[in-house]
Formats: structure tokens, C-alpha cells, sequence
């Protein structure tokens, strides 16, 4: 079996492992889940280690005709954009278990859907055929629904059936423009759902739907236009961009610690991801002309993001508006068209995974031992948690990118790239970047620091398990600071193709 | 020059070092944040040895560079050490960084390491006894790795992100007792407003890259120099916008960051709330050496500023050196009233880089750090003493505490200017500098001198109202006064040494001394504007030798080289009209400033130690205009009402309008769904089904009818069999 299929379907293997487990012996459960997740782990290290950072194109492909008559094929690959999303889905994923530890109620179903999950989701990064991708993406889904909907708070149920609908929305406009390349190109290829075969056409002016609507026009759109509109909505409400936002929070705040890591660490990227490999990889005359709508929106989110989550109360709804805000980077530095525009979205996807998904977790723990969220209801958490202080400090340092932290960079990267195209906006973005630290700042005041409140006297530090799913991330929040080229100089290559196709 | 070049080519020592100054600190750091409990003396000894081996090793690049090779010009072709970093590099876009050693790197390692070591001695006393006597040091520690780090490096960015993580510093440091009310706000307020001077930084660092493709000082400088600045495309935003314009926007965005970090008006109003961290902090971080970094960037980004970005600085330079003093003079708070004393300075340090003195703006960055230091140091001793840092708890103890007061009046007497005393020197030449830009210029230049000159006045009243205070008199508080000690040696001894810097550290004790033969003057060159030699006027290229003319042409055609020429103290050099300005203002700008501190401590005598005035009678003939300084111009509450509060309405409206009309938008349409859904099922049931339970009804009634017939009865049947005979019949008939 080749490496990314092993990457893939080696979480399934254990989710089938752990149905044999009773139910009874959690800790088996647990620790199976986490073996599980440990090979993708070791595997994706393996691959980051393996990868020709010189080659832009896909590596370790691997392709095999799956629905012949429709010419659909298990063709897999990663390049510079996704192999870092791997590696951060499959560090997360690992994380997962060890954060949802404490979860007594139905462990094997839990632990069981979480294996699905990452099965789903790592299929979705390495996938080069559009069918294989919404496959995955669908796999993904149901787990994430169960997960929240069962194992969530008091909202579950609401947060749960919100998520799904709207990703299946999203769902539903990409498996339409799915079906409408695959109309187009039928009759020309042989694989119409392949990946870099679609791009290469649609970029060399095959593809034009002329064979399907008379000159290609619909409603004074190109055709292509409107598939580019539906993949572009589809994504958008993953990632999500403000007006399509409102799913996040809910989702966010009900789903327990571990899913609402694995949710703003990774699932948020799947959208931004969609976005550069398709919207842009396979799309870019169109791109560019809905670019500036693109900056627009980005802009819109990095602002509303920052001033919404200044105005919560809950603590968990304020670091879910601030990745609102922050993957709002990620569309403007794409919509820049830059090379450091993108190396800066590509890169914000990767440090807002590790930033987001350590305050989650620190949020986590707040939760675990208060029993609520309220930011007002703390105060003074210094004095009896210190360690719980210094890595909340340093977490929230990272997210506000602080320099010498990984955000910095990307966000740098961003606002360099974006600004040459797009002064005002990107001025405008700055805001952002005070509004931020304002909350998370003010938010430290209010939890960490000032006389303690008398109620919590007895609260505990963190223990050691929460402090072996925080300091992965807090070591890559700094490394990424300090020598971001080990991550870029990965993704080079690969960007410097998709750059050039905007000439 | 290409000496020390080859030097630092080829002496990877040089390099070491200049590493080691920043990493050094930080190791001590990283040690005591971790180890420093389980370390005897809570570790202190691993933050005094790595800062003392920071600070010989900063003395021995100070000699390296300026002693042994003598390298007296600044300028941007000046050394660039032989470290060549590539922090990013991704298709075209790539940042490297070098560290970069000339004159001013060094003076201000050696100021910084010298005035932290004296710092870190004195905090063992201080602290002594703290519940966080080891996270104190590391944080200490931390601060002076970041701090040294933005002094070596060569390149703005790397300027930008050290300048961040002192910030950090500091911000951890006014926070330090964090279980206190007011610390934790007051570093919050620190972080925030210096977050907003540095995002306008980091917009002004942008545009400079998206002009000149590279941050560091020498490749920006030069390209800036040659006119290479990158085409502006044509469907731009900013397409009306000139090279000139674009150059002077983000000189003054990068301004901004100066701004807040060296607390100007109108972002100061972090600097006197960050007086809640220890005393050693405030004297290190907020009166030597962070503060003053915005000075230092100032100088170091100085051939890059156009005349207008140099007007700006030197105009907020002087409304805060007059408005910081005035603040001064009505706080009862000992380290208040040095916060805005601080304050006052770094605007003079600014109006003096503003008008054109470059060099006597950075000489008084260096001897003001360490004679500040010292008062800070010296307030923090008495406060160690008496437990209060009310002046009015005080009074009478230079009987008590002769060391700190000795040290005290001799930094005092270097604060007001007083001649042989190290301020005198850099202070007179600002004042001197800003008559020059009076003289060669329009009534709107003579701002800083008259400002400054007041100034001079208003410092020598508040700081020897401070010393008459605190130090002499009746005591105010008998209880505080009979507790009150002499500070342990450990405290003592630094502040000698501080006092002996701000004695000598002008070089010389001569009352009139030439100023070009002053040490710094000699060792630190004004630089060229490479702004005016990119930009293409005529003033500057009379002392570029060997450098290629801008890309515009021939200055007349530019059109722009008139304003240029109304600016000579920036832009001339030191030649023709400037030179013979400052010539010409040397002796009057003196007996200015010896008359404004006679008469401002005259005052104060008059009125805090002789008591033959009483300054509640004068504080009552100002009412109002008392009333507007005590309450500190109401920046605060401007702020608080027009930033703070507006902004909590507007984020609260957009969580509404999230909440109810986005969310209320979707939940509307889930509702609409389900009230379709409803219909449909309604339809469903009624309709639908019930057209098909209609015609199941009707079948139903009949087979009910038809199943009478089916009796099962033979008989029956016959019977209609026979019937049904009968009507055949009748109907074939």
C-alpha cells in the first residue's frame, strides 16, 4: 500500500479495531484511538522528511481507476500546499484523544467517530480527483455531526443540526459544480473528475460549456463563472467568511474541547484549502476577476470577527469569532494574488491550526474545572494557576501574532502582498490587528490577572495531560515565529506555480 | 572604514559577540523562568553574571569600532557585519537579516548593558524578599535580550518584531504584581496604545518594502539614494501619489511607532499608569532604554525621512517636551512626576532629531538614560525606605539617606542642565539646534525653541520641587521619616555609578566647551538624507561623494526643490546658511537656557524650600488652568469616553446586529423551511393522502356494499344468480 492511502485509511483500521474493544474497557478505547492516530502521525513526519521541496507538482501520487464507466479514480498526491495541512491534521488529530481524555459517556462511539473523522479529512487533502474529494468530504461530515450533537453542551442538538445543513449546502453547490465540469469535459478526457486534468483544461480554454448551453452563457455569465461561484460558496462557508459565519459559533461553543480544536484547527482550513486548490489552482482568469470582491471580504471578516468577539462574554464564543477574524487573512492574502499574499494564506492556515486549537484547549480547561465560560465570572486565575497563566499567555500571544510568533509571519506576509493591490483595505485590515489584541489582552486581564476571586482559590494548574496537548503547539507557535522557513520553504515551490498562473 | 569591514568579515568574534548580546539574556531568561525557584538565590546571579558579560562585551565592541578603527561617520554605506540570515525566502519575496555594527549600535549596547547591570544590582535589593524574586530576573532577562536584539540588528523588520517583544517586556514587567487592581490594567493600557503606534509602523515598514523591495538599513538607504524605487502600477489606488508623497507617508507611519514607544503626544498617557511595575523597571524600561528606543529608530531611520516627516517629529517633539513638563509639576507621585519628566526629554530628543540635531538628539538620549536612571533608581530607594510614593509623606531625608540624596542632586543638576553636568551638554545643543531652525526659517520654527526654552525652566522647577520635597525640610510623615534607612550597598553602589556617568558622561566638565570636540559629537556624524538624494535636490549632493544621483533627472525639473531648500537644517547638511545659524546660535541658546534654569529654580526655592510663596496661593491664581494639567489634559478621559466607550457600543451594536439580524436571518430561513415543510406535510396528509384515502373510502363504501353480497350462502347466491338470470334476459330480449 503506498504511503497516503497507510496515511488515510490507517485511522480506520483502528476505528474498526476499537468496535471489537467492549465498551467497558475505556481506557482501551482511548489508547487504541490515540494508536491510531499516532501512525498518520509518524507517516506524515515520514512524508514532511521525504518531500522534494524543488518539485511543484504532486509527490507520491498515486492513481487507480475506480468507477471506470465514469472514469473516476482513487488518485492521491500532495504538493507544497497540502502537505503541511496533513501534517497539522494528522498532529491535531493526534492531540484529539488525549484532550477529550475525561469524556466518560459513550467513549467507544466517540473514539470511534474521531478515527472516521480523520479519515475523512486527510482523504480530503490528499485527494486529486473531485469525486474522491467529495467523498471525503462527506465522510467528514457525519462524524462531526454525531460529535457535536451527542457529545456537546447544553445546545448540542441545535448546534449540530445548524453545522450540517449548512455544510451540506456548501455540500451540495460543489457536488453540483462537480457534475457540471464533469458535463463539460466528458467527452474530451478520459477523467473527468481528475484534479490537475481539469486545471490544465480549464486553463488552456477547453472547457467553456459550450457543449452543454449554447455559447457557454448563462444569464449573461460565462459558465465556468458560476461553477467558479459555486465551489467559491461552497468553501466560503467552511471557512467561513462573514455572512456565512453564523454556524461557528454555535458549533463552536457547544462541541466538547477536542472537537472544537479539531474543528477551528483544521476543518476551517478545509474551506481556505478549497479555496487556493481549486477557486485559484484550477480557476485563476476567473479568480481574478472576483478578487477584489474577495479582498472586500476579507477585510469585512478580519474587522467584524475582531469587533464581535470583542463584545462576547463567553469565552469560547470570543475565541470562536477571533478565527473568524483571523482566517479573514487568509482571503485577502489569497485575493492578493501575491506571492506573499499567498505564501501568507497558505501560511495562516497553518499557524491559525496550531494558535486556534491551543486556545481551544485552553479554553478547555477554564471550562473543565469552572464549569462555565463567562469571563466576567473568573478573575485573579494567576495566583493559583500560574502554569495555566504562562501557556495561556504565550497562546494568546501567538493568536494575536505577536512577532516572533508563527501569526506574525503570516500575517506579515499577508499585509505586504495585499497592500501593493489593495492599499486602503489593507490598511483598513490593521485595524484588526489592534482590535485583537485588545480582546485577548483584556480577556487575560479579566480571567488571569487582578485579585484572585475567592470562588476559585481551590482551582487546580493544569495537569500533566493537558500540558502534553498544549506544549506541541506552543513549540510551534514559537519555532514558526523564529524560523517560518521551515514551513515555507516546503510550500515554495508549489506557490510559486499557483502565483504564476495570475501572470 | 573598510577596515572594520574587513573586520567583521573576517573576525567571526565580532559576530559571536554581537549574537551573544541578545542570546545571552535570553538563555539567563529561559533558566530562571524554569530553574530560577530550585536555583540558590532564586537564580539572580545567572541574570547579574549574563548582563555583565553583555556589558564588557558591548565595551569591547565600543572600543573595537569607535576606539581602534574610528569610524566617525554614520552613514548608510557604514558597516554591515558578516551574518547574512535568510529569515524568508519564498519565489521573489525574501527577507534576510545581518547584524549591524556602527557607531550609534555600539554607544547604545554599551549604554543599555552598563545602565541594565547597574539595574540588575540594585533590583536584588529591591526585590529582595519578593514571592517572584526569579521570574522578576527572568523577565529582566527576557527584556534586555529584546532590547539588544533591536540594537544590533540590521534591518527594519527585525527592528519592528524586537520592538514588539520589548513590549512584551514591558508589559510583563508594569504587570508584575499581577494580583493588584491597577498593575494588570496598567499594562494592558501599556500594550494597547503601543499597538496602535506599532501597527502604523508596521503599515509605514510595508509601503517602505513595496517602494524599495528590502529592509535593511544599508540596501533600503542606498536604493532610496539611487531612485530605485519600484513602479507604482497604474490602476493603483494611489496612482496620484508621487514617489515624494508615498516616502513622507510611511516616514510618518513609522513616526507613529516612535510615537507611542517613547510616549509623544498624543499616545503618552500609557507611560506615567506603567509607573505601577517595580521601581527598577520604570528606571530601566521606561526611562533608559525602551522608551528611548523610539529616539534610536528615529536616528537610525533618519536618511530616509523627508523634510515634512522631519517638521512632524520635531513639532510633536516639542508640544511633548513642554506639555510632559507641565505634568511634572503638579503630580505628587515621586515616580510620577519623573514619568513625565521622562516624557519631556524623549520630546526634546525628538524636536532635536526634528530640527536637524541629529547628534544632539541622540547624545541626550545616551546621557539622559543614564542620569534618569539614576533618579529613578534613587526614588525607588527612598520609596524602599519610607513605603510611600507620596511626596507628601516626605521631607528632611537627605539626613537620613545622604548616598541616595548626593547621587540624586547630581543627577537632578544633570537633568535641569546645569553646566559640567552631562545634560548640559546634549541639552544645550538641542536648544541650540532649535534656534538655528528658528533663525533659518519661518515663524512657525521658532515652536520648538520657545517651547524647549520654557522647558528648560519648567524641568529645573518640578525636579528641584522634587528634590526640596523629598529631601529637605521638615519631615512631613515623623512615623515614615524615623523608620526610614539608608538603602544596603548593593542599592547604594549602582547609583553611584549612574551619578558618575551623568557627572562625566559628557566627556568633559567644561563649562564651555566646543562642541564639535565633545566626545559623541566626534564619534557620531550627522548622516545624509538619502531621501534628498533620491528625490533629486541639489542641497544634498555637495557631501555625497562617490554616490549616483537620483533617478528624477535634473532637480529643477522636479519642481519640488524650492520647498526642499526651505528646510535647511535638514537638508543642507552642515553647510552654508545651517552652519552659520547654529554658529550664530551657540551663545544666545546658552544664556537662554542658564537663565530659564536660574529662574526655574529660583522658583522652586522660593516656593517649596523657602516657603516665602505658597504654591497653593499660585495653584489657586491658575485655577483653570491648574485644573486642565492636573487632570492631565484630559487625554485619559478623552480616550476612555471617545475611543474606549465608542468602541464598546460599536462592538456591542455589530454582536446585536450578529446575533439577532444575521443568525435571526438564518434561523428565519430554517424557520421558513420548516413552516414550508409544515405546509407540505399538511398537503401531504390532506390533500395527497387524502385524494388517495378518498378513493380508499369510496372503494371501501362500495366493497362494503358488494361484501353484503358475499354471504357465503349457496342459497344466496342461486338466488342472484336466478336475478341476475331474469334481468339478462329481460335485457337481451
Amino acid at each position: 500500500m503506498d504511503i497516503l492511502s497507510l496515511i488515510i485509511f490507517s485511522p480506520l483500521l483502528a476505528a474498526v479495531a476499537i468496535l471489537l474493544i467492549p465498551s467497558e474497557r475505556k481506557d482501551a478505547l482511548r489508547t487504541t484511538c490515540v494508536a491510531g492516530a499516532l501512525v498518520p502521525l509518524v507517516l506524515a513526519t515520514k512524508l514532511w522528511v521525504d518531500f522534494d521541496t524543488t518539485v511543484a507538482s504532486y509527490q507520491f501520487g498515486v492513481s487507480i481507476d475506480w468507477i471506470k464507466s465514469l472514469g473516476i479514480q482513487y488518485s492521491l498526491g500532495v504538493d507544497g500546499l497540502s502537505i503541511p495541512m496533513v501534517w497539522l491534521a494528522a498532529l491535531l488529530m493526534f492531540i484529539a484523544p488525549f484532550a477529550a481524555w475525561k469524556i466518560e459517556k459513550g467513549v467507544k462511539g466517540f473514539m470511534l467517530l474521531l478515527l472516521l473523522l480523520e479519515t475523512g479529512i486527510l482523504g480530503v487533502f490528499c485527494s486529486l480527483d473531485l469525486f474522491l474529494f467529495y467523498v471525503f468530504w462527506e465522510v467528514m461530515l457525519l462524524p462531526m455531526y454525531f460529535l457535536i450533537g451527542i457529545w456537546g453542551g447544553k445546545r448540542r442538538e441545535y448546534a449540530a443540526i445548524k453545522f450540517f445543513l449548512y455544510t451540506l449546502a456548501g455540500s451540495v453547490l460543489m457536488l453540483l459544480g462537480i457534475v457540471a465540469l464533469y458535463l463539460c469535459v466528458r467527452d474530451v478526457t478520459p477523467t473527468p473528475f481528475s484534479i490537475p486534468v481539469l486545471s490544465e483544461m480549464v486553463q488552456s480554454g477547453q472547457v467553456t460549456g459550450a457543449n452543454l448551453i449554447n455559447g457557454g452563457v448563462l444569464f449573461g455569465w460565462p459558465f465556468l463563472k458560476w461553477v467558479f461561484l459555486f465551489f467559491f460558496i461552497a468553501f466560503a462557508i467552511k471557512v467561513p467568511i462573514v455572512p456565512f459565519h453564523t454556524w461557528l459559533p454555535d458549533a463552536h461553543v457547544e462541541a466538547p474541547t477536542s472537537i472544537s480544536m479539531v474543528l477551528a484547527g483544521i476543518l476551517l482550513k478545509l474551506g481556505c484549502y478549497g479555496i487556493l486548490r481549486i477557486n485559484l489552482g484550477m480557476f485563476p482568469d476567473i479568480a481574478m476577476d472576483f478578487a477584489t470582491i474577495g479582498a472586500v471580504i476579507g477585510v469585512v471578516s478580519i474587522l467584524y470577527g475582531a469587533f464581535v468577539a470583542m463584545a462576547q462574554t463567553d469565552f469560547k464564543r470570543m475565541v470562536a469569532y477571533s478565527s473568524v477574524s483571523h482566517m479573514g487573512y487568509v482571503l485577502l492574502g489569497a485575493s492578493a494574488l501575491t506571492s506573499a499574499g499567498l505564501n501568507g494564506a497558505a501560511m495562516q492556515m497553518f499557524t491559525h491550526g496550531t494558535s486556534s486549537a491551543m486556545l481551544f484547549l485552553l479554553v478547555g480547561v477554564a471550562y473543565d474545572r469552572a464549569h462555565h465560560r463567562e469571563i466576567e465570572g473568573f478573575g485573579g486565575l494567576a495566583s493559583v494557576a500560574p502554569v495555566y497563566t504562562g501557556i495561556t499567555t504565550l497562546g494568546f500571544f501567538a493568536a494575536l501574532g505577536l512577532p516572533g510568533m508563527s501569526g506574525f509571519v503570516s500575517e506579515f506576509l499577508v499585509l505586504v502582498g495585499s497592500w501593493g493591490v489593495y492599499p486602503v483595505l489593507t490598511s483598513l485590515a490593521v485595524i484588526g490587528i489592534v482590535i485583537t489584541a485588545a480582546f485577548l489582552l483584556w480577556t487575560l486581564q479579566r480571567v488571569f490577572l487582578g485579585p484572585l476571586n475567592e470562588k476559585y482559590k481551590d482551582f487546580p494548574d493544569v495537569d500533566k495531560r493537558e500540558i502534553f496537548t498544549l506544549v506541541p503547539l506552543a513549540i510551534l507557535c514559537v519555532l514558526l515565529g523564529v524560523v517560518p522557513q521551515i514551513l515555507l520553504g516546503h510550500m515554495e515551490a508549489t506557490m510559486e506555480q499557483i502565483r504564476a498562473l495570475f501572470g | 572604514m573598510s577596515g572594520l569591514q574587513d573586520l567583521i568579515a573576517t573576525d567571526t568574534t565580532m559576530l559571536m559577540i554581537g549574537l551573544g548580546l541578545f542570546c545571552v539574556p535570553l538563555l539567563a531568561g529561559l533558566i530562571l523562568i524554569f530553574f530560577g525557584r530550585k536555583l540558590p538565590r532564586g537564580g539572580d546571579w545567572i541574570a547579574q553574571s549574563s548582563i555583565v558579560a553583555c556589558a564588557i562585551a558591548s565595551v569591547w565592541l565600543f572600543w573595537q569600532v569607535i576606539v581602534k578603527h574610528d569610524q566617525t561617520d554614520w552613514t548608510w554605506w557604514s558597516a554591515s557585519a558578516g551574518l547574512d540570515w535568510t529569515w524568508i525566502k519564498t519565489g521573489p519575496f525574501e527577507v534576510t537579516v545581518g547584524l549591524f555594527y556602527d557607531n550609534m549600535t555600539v554607544i547604545m549596547a554599551a549604554m543599555v548593558t552598563v545602565v541594565a547591570s547597574c539595574i540588575f544590582f540594585f533590583s536584588a535589593g529591591y526585590m529582595h524578599g519578593d514571592r517572584d524574586y526569579p521570574r522578576f530576573f527572568a523577565y529582566l532577562s527576557y527584556f534586555c535580550f529584546a532590547m539588544m536584539g533591536l540594537v544590533v540588528v540590521d534591518n527594519l523588520l527585525f527592528l519592528f518584531i524586537f520592538w514588539e517583544l520589548v513590549g512584551v517586556g514591558s508589559y510583563l514587567l508594569i504587570g508584575f504584581f499581577y494580583d493588584q487592581v491597577e498593575p494588570p490594567k496598567a499594562s494592558l493600557k501599556a500594550f494597547m496604545v503601543n499597538r496602535v503606534g506599532d501597527v502604523l509602523f508596521l503599515l509605514g515598514l510595508i509601503i517602505a518594502w513595496q517602494m524599495f523591495g528590502t529592509l535593511r538599513y544599508p540596501e533600503l538607504f542606498e536604493r532610496l539614494a539611487a531612485g530605485e524605487f519600484a513602479p507604482l502600477s497604474s490602476d493603483h489606488i494611489l496612482a496620484g501619489w508621487d514617489h515624494q508623497a508615498l516616502l513622507t507617508l510611511s516616514g510618518i507611519l513609522i513616526f507613529c511607532g516612535a510615537v507611542s514607544k517613547s510616549a509623544q503626544l498624543p499616545l503618552h498617557t500609557w507611560l506615567p499608569d506603567a509607573m505601577a511595575g517595580p521601581t527598577p523597571v520604570s528606571a530601566l524600561i521606561h526611562a533608559a532604554t525602551m522608551v528611548a528606543a523610539g529616539v534610536f529608530m528615529v536616528g537610525r531611520m533618519y536618511p530616509y525621512f523627508t523634510p515634512t516627516v522631519l517638521v512632524v517629529i520635531a513639532m510633536v517633539g516639542a508640544f511633548t517636551a513642554l506639555i510632559g513638563a507641565t505634568m511634572g509639576l503638579v503630580a505628587w507621585d515621586i515616580k510620577k512626576v519623573l514619568a513625565y519628566s521622562t516624557m519631556s526629554q524623549l520630546g526634546y530628543m525628538m524636536l532635536g532629531l526634528g530640527v536637524g540635531g541629529f547628534v544632539a538628539g541622540l547624545f541626550h538620549l545616551i546621557t539622559h538614560a543614564f542620569f534618569k536612571a539614576c533618579l529613578f533608581l534613587g526614588s525607588g530607594s527612598v520609596i524602599h525606605a519610607v513605603h510611600s510614593q507620596d511626596m507628601r509623606d516626605m521631607g528632611g531625608l537627605r539626613k537620613k539617606m545622604p548616598f541616595t540624596y548626593a547621587t540624586f542632586l547630581v543627577a537632578t543638576l544633570a537633568l535641569a542642565g546645569v553646566p559640567m553636568f552631562a545634560g548640559y551638554y546634549s541639552k544645550d545643543q538641542i536648544v541650540a539646534n532649535a534656534m538655528a531652525w528658528g533663525l533659518t526659517g519661518g515663524i512657525a520654527h521658532w515652536i520648538p525653541l520657545v517651547f524647549g526654552a520654557i522647558g528648560v525652566l519648567l524641568t529645573t522647577f518640578y525636579m528641584f520641587r522634587l528634590v526640596f520635597l523629598t529631601f529637605h525640610g521638615a519631615p512631613a510623615d515623623k512615623h515614615k521619616y524615623d523608620h526610614a534607612h539608608e538603602s544596603p550597598p548593593v542599592m547604594v553602589l549602582p547609583l553611584v555609578v549612574l551619578a558618575a556617568f551623568g557627572l562625566f558622561g559628557g566627556g568633559t566638565i567644561h563649562p564651555l566647551p566646543n562642541n564639535d570636540e565633545l566626545w559623541f559629537n566626534s564619534v557620531v556624524e550627522k548622516p545624509v538624507s538619502a531621501a534628498a538624494v533620491g528625490l533629486g535636490f541639489p542641497s544634498a549632493a555637495h557631501d555625497l561623494p562617490g554616490l549616483k544621483r537620483g533617478g528624477h533627472g535634473e532637480p529643477a525639473e522636479t519642481g519640488h526643490g524650492e520647498d526642499f531648500f526651505e528646510e535647511p537644517g535638514v537638508f543642507e547638511g552642515d553647510h552654508g546658511e545651517w552652519i552659520d545659524a547654529l554658529h550664530k546660535a551657540h551663545y544666545p541658546a546658552l544664556i537662554l537656557s542658564m537663565i530659564m534654569i536660574a529662574a526655574g529654580y529660583l522658583l522652586a526655592r522660593r516656593m517649596y524650600l523657602t516657603r516665602s510663596t505658597d504654591p497653593e496661593e499660585v495653584s489657586k491664581r491658575f485655577g483653570p488652568l491648574h485644573k486642565i494639567i492636573s487632570n492631565k489634559y484630559y487625554f485619559d478621559e478623552f480616550y476612555a469616553i471617545a475611543v474606549i466607550g465608542n468602541l464598546k457600543k460599536w462592538n456591542n451594536g455589530l454582536a446585536w446586529f450578529d446575533k439577532n439580524i444575521l443568525d435571526g436571518a438564518v434561523n428565519l430561513v430554517a424557520l421558513l423551511c420548516r413552516f414550508v415543510a409544515f405546509i407540505c406535510g399538511m398537503f401531504d396528509t390532506y390533500v395527497i393522502d387524502g385524494f388517495v384515502n378518498f378513493w380508499r373510502g369510496l372503494i371501501r363504501g362500495l366493497s362494503s356494499v358488494l361484501r353484503l353480497l358475499q354471504t357465503g350462502n349457496a342459497r344466496d347466491y342461486l338466488t342472484w344468480t336466478l336475478v341476475g338470470l331474469i334481468i339478462l334476459a329481460f335485457v337481451l330480449r
